[in-house]
């Protein structure tokens, strides 16, 4: 394929997206437009990371009732993004460690990285995307 | 007095400055993102305690299980439904919302 062809309908090119998430559910409207702008991405094939930090990590808790706050649980959501192929999801130890939260209490596999591996994961990508 | 915090204390300040600022006897209810603070394990939960020997302290239950959080609450935290939100406010001369 030529460079035109590319440029043309960029078929191919494959980019390192990380979707930095950072905020608690519900409190703020940000954790869930960052979910459903992943979703989104994965229509697209591109090499996607999800990266939960700080209060971030509370996105993924287990056992979430919202009905009382008459607002939509999303949080069985992130079960289904292995289904859009988006199977790398990363938690930050540090920020796990300051709420008292471990791998058990959440409701997907993760991957938990020290800082310095998420630091470096965050430096490799094509693209950081802030939520 | 009521005071009423609604942000994550391990993203802003408004808890640290509302323990500050409380009066022994004042009561101090944690609701939306405030309620993380009174889960067992959390950075905030140190400072609960140790407020909670002045301050009548109070989480709002709706909040703390659309969080999952329900069954992690600290001991001497008294947590009420929307109902004890209102009589809260109804019983307290005055109240601040620490936005």
């Amino acid at each position: 394929m030529s460079d035109m062809d590319e440029m043309d309908d960029g078929s191919g090119i494959v980019k390192k997206f990380m979707f930095l998430n950072r905020k608690a559910p519900h409190g703020t409207v940000y954790a869930l437009e960052g979910l459903e702008v992943v979703l989104i991405t994965a229509a697209f094939d591109q090499d996607v990371s999800m990266v939960f930090t700080d209060d971030g990590v509370y996105q993924l808790m287990k056992g979430i009732d919202s009905k009382g706050i008459e607002v939509k649980d999303f949080s069985k959501t992130y079960r289904a993004l292995e289904g859009y192929d988006i199977e790398k999801l990363y938690v930050d130890q540090k920020s796990m460690d300051a709420r008292g939260l471990t791998e058990e209490d959440l409701i997907v596999d993760v991957t938990v990285l020290s800082v310095d591996e998420m630091a470096n994961l965050m430096a490799e990508q094509d693209v950081v995307i802030s939520f | 007095m009521l005071h009423i915090v609604n942000k994550s204390a391990t993203e802003r300040g408004a808890l640290e400055s509302c323990l500050a600022m409380a009066t022994k006897g004042s009561a101090v209810l944690l609701i939306e993102d405030a309620v993380y603070a009174v889960t067992n394990g959390s950075t905030a939960a140190a400072k609960i305690q140790a407020a909670a020997a002045d301050l009548k302290i109070y989480a709002l239950g709706p909040d703390l299980a659309a969080r999952g959080m329900a069954g992690r609450v600290l001991d001497g935290v008294n947590v009420v439904d929307y109902g004890g939100f209102v009589d809260l406010v109804a019983e307290h001369s005055n109240c601040q919302s620490w936005l």
